[in-house]
Parts: structure tokens; sequence; C-alpha cells
């Protein structure tokens, strides 16, 4: 085998780099649960079912804007007939008042950086 | 006939993922075992293949240059077309790797009036070929968040880079919309220039297929039908625990897109795709051009037999002497 030492040290170092999330893991020690959310409300029902939410929130959330922003329109109809206001900082944060805890948990386990706080005042506690 | 053949493939692995999935539910197959199978496949198979490569003998240089080479010192010498050390090499192989210089000088041929042929520059392969593979790497590269935790600061830098313009919920990643792009015009290049079309094979189309089918899945996934992106975190984070769990309701897009990923892994080592480790290996590309400047000698060469005067002379200096005839040394 001609180049031996290179080959094979070029092939180290691919193998090292595609199995890199076991040695990140290891070297980080952390399991990757998934992360528990605080829920800080009476309600037990969101202004959609649980599954929708989870998937879809910001598209409601784009929509909600657009309506408000765009077209005045603030009533939402949700789950049984249930009329919501559509606002982020008054309906969505009245349930789940901490970003902290709610928010941020999911979306920093998923790496996804949301800019919703670049118009939004950002709630008590973070400030 | 080829393109049908590999399109029609590639349908059958969809419905194959649809009737796994969707009708029998057969998430631990398609979430756990298939990802495994795959990369263990991808691992072994890629280096099998580069020991059968790196098996083969090098004996001599080979020499594509285009670039003066190094002689003389007053002849000024081109050390990265022509690279004489490690150094030029370097260079020669990093612009290779990271630029594909080698396509840059493509070439197309068109026959104009009267008969003429006519040579000129064609960057559109050397353009697509760029966009397609650096912006394949960057996806590629995006997907570390679900394998990692917590998800590395560069992972968001470079998305933050390729989500520029956010536009819509999530951010359109610009890097995913090129990747389509750039691979649907390597396709059609392959179905529209009749000389292309004639040299292009069933595995040629079924690779591209096949990452366009990645490709739409997941764009289909960021976009439209979205999914419990937690979940699939969650799963990840357990595969590369090899604690595997499959959390209940991940979306069947998911399934698709990651029953599309799990045969691209499994088929590259036995495909074309193993250009990823094949262009390090390219001897045209990796060694110096030093012809010249050292010797080589061929390391199988066997021990030629010599007879040299001198000992010819020893052995029949006597007669030699005898007959009269002259001697180099006397005795």
């Amino acid at each position: 085998m001609y180049d031996a030492g290179k080959i094979i040290a070029g092939l180290v170092i691919f193998l090292v780099l595609v199995t890199s999330p076991m040695w990140y893991k290891a070297a980080t020690g952390t399991k990757g649960e998934a992360p528990e959310l605080k829920y800080v409300t009476e309600s037990k029902v969101c202004v959609a079912e649980t599954e929708y939410m989870k998937a879809f929130h910001m598209d409601l959330l784009n929509e909600w804007r657009d309506d408000v922003v765009r077209r005045d329109d603030r009533q939402y109809e949700g789950l049984e007939g249930k009329v919501y206001e559509k606002s982020l900082s008054r309906t969505c944060m009245s349930c789940h008042s901490n970003k902290d805890e709610f928010c941020d948990r999911c979306h920093d386990y998923a790496g996804v950086s949301v800019y919703c706080w670049d118009c939004h005042v950002e709630p008590a506690e973070v400030q | 006939m080829n393109a049908l053949l590999a399109l029609f493939g590639v349908a059958i692995l969809f419905v194959i993922a649809y009737l796994g999935v969707d009708v029998l539910g057969l998430h631990s197959l398609f979430g756990i075992v298939l990802p495994y199978a795959a990369i263990f496949l991808f691992l072994i198979g890629f280096v099998v293949r580069i020991f059968q490569w790196a098996k083969s003998p090098v004996p001599f240089r080979i020499t594509t240059t285009s670039g003066q080479q190094k002689s003389l010192n007053f002849i000024k010498s081109n050390n990265l077309e022509s690279p004489h050390n490690t150094t030029g090499v370097i260079g020669r192989m990093a612009l290779e790797i990271l630029f594909f210089r080698s396509l840059f000088r493509n070439t197309k041929a068109e026959v104009k009036e009267n008969e003429r042929i006519v040579y000129g520059p064609d960057k559109w392969l050397w353009a697509a070929a760029l966009a397609f593979h650096w912006s394949f790497l960057i996806v590629f590269l995006r997907h570390y968040r679900f394998f990692a935790e917590p998800v590395p600061e560069f992972i968001l830098k470079m998305q933050a880079v390729d989500g520029l313009f956010q536009v819509g919920t999530p951010i359109v990643f610009l890097t995913g919309l090129i990747l389509l792009a750039s691979v649907t015009f390597l396709f059609l290049r392959r179905v529209v220039l009749p000389q292309v079309r004639y040299i292009s094979l069933l595995a040629d189309y079924f690779a591209l297929f096949v990452i366009m089918a990645i490709a739409i899945s997941g764009l289909l996934m960021r976009h439209f039908y979205k999914v419990d992106i937690v979940g699939v975190k969650e799963l990840a984070m357990t595969l590369v625990g090899f604690k595997p769990v499959v959390p209940e309701g991940i979306g069947f897009i998911f399934y698709v897109h990651l029953f599309f990923v799990c045969v691209l892994f499994a088929y590259f080592p036995f495909s074309k795709l193993m250009h990823l480790g094949g262009v390090f290996l390219s001897p045209t590309r990796n060694l110096a051009n030093t012809n010249r400047i050292k010797r080589h000698i061929n390391p199988w060469n066997y021990e030629v037999k010599t007879h040299t005067y001198e000992e010819y002379e020893d052995e029949f200096r006597d007669v030699m002497r005898e007959a009269g005839l002259p001697l180099e040394k006397e005795s």
C-alpha cells in the first residue's frame, strides 16, 4: 500500500468526524432528553389541540400577527367555540407566562432561534 | 429510459416507507433498525472501499500539468498547477476539493455553420456542482442540531446566516432551496444535452433522484407537513446514545425523509458517490510533478543480472592474453 500512513490518518479523521455526535455526547455528558415544560395556568386547554400546537404554533402566531397588524382582526375562535384575543403577550403568555421555562426550553433544545422578541417586549422575569 | 427506471426505483422506495410506517406502523424498524444498519453499512463499506483503492500500486507520477513545471531558476514555474513539493500539492488538492478546479476547465464543443467546430468555455456545470456540493454540506452540518445537546454555537451561527432573510415560519434556509435547485439543474442537464444523456447510467439518475427526494421531503417537513421537532431530536439523541426509543406521534413525512437518508447512506459505498473519498486518492492531483527533479524507480523492478566488461575481462583474461587481444588491466 502506498502512502499508507496518510490514507489511514485521513480515514481515522473521517470516521471521527462522522461519529462525532457520539464523542460530543460523551464529552458534554448530557443525556439529551427532551426538556420538561412548566405550565403556569388554571386552564387545561390551549387555543388548539396539543399535537397541532406542537408542530404548527409558529404558523398560528404568524397568522395572528398578520390578522391583527394588517386586518385589525383580533378575535380567534378556538377549541369548543371559545373566543380568544389574538395576542402573544396577552393570550399565549397568560398561561405560558414563563418564557425561560416554556418557549426557550424547546427552542434551545432544537436549536431554533425565534424573532418574536425583536419586536415584542420580553416578559419581566427575563429582564 | 434509465431516468424513468431510476424514478420508478425511488417511487418504490417511497411506497415502501409509506406501507411500512403509515399502514403497518413499523416505527421502530424505520426509526431504529434501518438507520443503524445504514450507518453501519456506510462506515464499513467506506473503509473497505478506500482500502481497496489504497492497495492499487502508484509507481509513477501521472502528470497532468497545466502550468509551467519547475526546472531552471530563471524559468518561472507555477507551483499550484504543476506542483513540485508538498505545499504545492496541498494547494492543488485544496483548489480541487473546495473549488472544483478541474471542472472549471470544462469546455464545450459546438458545430457552427459551415461545419466548423468551435470550442468555448462552459462554466454552468462547475457553478451548479459548486452550489450543489456546498449547500449539501451546509444542510448536512445544520442537521447537527439534532445530534448534539447543547447545540454548538457554530451551528446556530450558520443557521442565522442561512436564514438571513427571515422568510416564513420556520425561517426558510437558503441552502435548502439552492440544494433542490442545483440538483434539479444537474438532472435536467443529463436529460436535455444529448451527449450527456447518452453516457448517463441508471446509477447516475438514481443518486440524483434519491438526493432530490431527500431535499423535497425535508423541505415539505420543515415548511408544510410539520412534525414534532422535539420528538425528532429525542429519537436522534437516543440513537446516538445507543438506547433508542421512538417517541410517539412524529409525523409520517419524517420517516419518509429518514428512510431516503438511510437509503443514501447504505448505497453510498457501492456507488459513484464514493468520490467523497476518492477525490483524495486521485493520482493526477495528489502526486507532485517531480518526474525530472527526483529519480523514481519502479518498486517492482526485478533484479537484472548484469555482466560488466570488467567482470568479463576477469573471467577471460588468460584466454584473451593468449589470443593477443588488448586488455584494460594486465593482471
